[in-house]
């Protein structure tokens, strides 16, 4: 990869200070950032490390929300909150492997957006508040597109704040050499009603699946989603799942889900 | 370049480091360490797993300074005291757990990442636990029966069967 200056401020207000340079970007685990910059893809100017900011990391109750730090890894809210929400607990012991866990981070997961990850079913899916800097973002008007999210440039999500569904469950098929989702379906149930997200299928990125979610707030089972579908078009295609087998697999994920939920 | 310390099996070891320097890169290349392996260079075959702080990660995407006066714990670190193989290592040994050898660094840093963390691993456990670990030479029947033996569990109904 080319070189870049490499800087790791202890506070945010640093962090955000060294952001404000010229061509400088965020590193959190880095466990997709490197790569890409390995490929030359991405080619900052400055890199500045967010792991050293200890304010990011951890995980807490915050009333009835599950608040977890914007650098947390993987490894750690698969540990921490398998209690106090397991289907979010078993989502993140399911990304990559335990070394890619030990190192990647939810902050630097949602905020790449890759239209295969998983975390970002899990924000859409809970209607989760990504915390950042300067401002709360509901997720959905996070994730405006592949890659693509509202965060401004040098802006650091801090933490993301998780409502606890009564039962929820993420069913992922999982792509076997990468280990992203091929599709991936996450449901969760609330109080005041059921919330799809799919991952891993459509060119615009995660998104919810508003029919399935009213099918299933009238009655929480797999029998409910019988007839419903999802059309081909917009969906993404490759080696691995065609357009249709993808629209496919998200109504079969998304009643594996339901059957799961807990 | 910056000076990077690192406490690397116990001893305090310090060498320069650009901003793009890998920590394998500077394991091998500026420490002289060069048992751990760099494979895919992608993260996904897991050669180049060491221990940071304790936990495992893929030396190959991590920059050195940003693990700028950290433990870490790599190959070399795992024989005894007295240069006799340890515990993970001994049993790789006797179990045939390597056919060329290239994968085992990664291999046995893994599997003492799950045997720190889980003392006695059911096979299918130690599987889904090296998965991000890939043996070339497709010998993962008997690195499984490896780490059951390194955990002092009984080996002897695994039999020698091919996957």
């Amino acid at each position: 990869m080319y070189n870049f200056d490499f800087v790791k401020p202890s506070t945010l207000d640093e962090a955000v200070a060294a952001l404000g340079g010229e061509d400088a970007q965020p590193l959190s685990g880095g466990q997709t950032l490197l790569p890409s910059m390995k490929q030359r893809l991405n080619a900052p100017g400055v890199l500045v490390s967010l792991t050293g900011i200890a304010a990011l990391k951890g995980v807490s109750m915050e009333g009835r929300l599950l608040v977890i730090g914007g650098a947390t890894p993987h490894a750690v809210v698969a540990a921490e909150v398998a209690s106090a929400y397991p289907a979010l607990a078993a989502l993140a012991g399911g990304i990559g492997d335990p070394a890619v866990r030990n190192r990647g981070t939810i902050g630097g997961s949602l905020a790449n957006n890759d239209p295969s990850a998983c975390y970002p079913s899990a924000a859409l899916g809970s209607g989760a508040t990504i915390v950042t800097n300067n401002r709360e973002i509901a997720a959905d008007d996070f994730f405006t597109g592949m890659f693509e999210t509202a965060l401004e440039p040098g802006e650091i999500i801090t933490a993301v704040k998780f409502p606890v569904p009564e039962k929820a469950a993420y069913a992922k098929f999982q792509q076997p050499a990468s280990r992203f989702a091929l599709t991936g379906a996450y449901v969760a149930k609330y109080g005041d009603g059921v919330r799809v997200a799919i991952t891993g299928a459509s060119e615009g990125g995660v998104f919810r699946w508003t029919e399935a979610e009213e099918a299933l707030s009238r009655s929480f089972t797999a029998e409910a989603l019988n007839g419903l579908s999802l059309p081909e078009d917009g969906m993404m295609g490759d080696l691995h799942g065609t357009p249709a087998y993808r629209a496919h697999l998200c109504a079969v994920m998304t009643r594996r889900a339901v059957t799961a939920a807990r | 370049m910056t000076k990077v310390t690192l406490t690397v099996n116990g001893r305090s070891m310090s060498g320069e480091a650009e901003g793009r320097t890998l920590l394998v890169s500077f394991l091998r290349e500026e420490l002289g360490l060069t048992g751990t392996h760099v494979g895919c260079d992608t993260s996904q075959c897991g050669a180049c797993v060491v221990h940071v702080d304790g936990k495992a990660m893929k030396s190959c995407t991590v920059l050195a300074q940003d693990v700028n006066g950290a433990s870490v714990t790599t190959i070399e670190g795992m024989a005894n005291e007295d240069g006799s193989l340890g515990t993970v290592q001994q049993a790789f040994q006797d179990h045939h757990g390597l056919q060329c050898g290239f994968c085992t660094p990664g291999m046995v840093m893994s599997s003492a990442a799950l045997l720190a963390e889980n003392p006695k691993p059911s096979e299918a456990e130690i599987r889904h636990y090296l998965e991000g670990n890939i043996c070339r030479c497709t010998g993962y029947h008997n690195i499984v029966k490896a780490v059951l033996a390194a955990s002092g569990q009984d080996v002897s109904t695994l039999g020698v069967a091919a996957e």
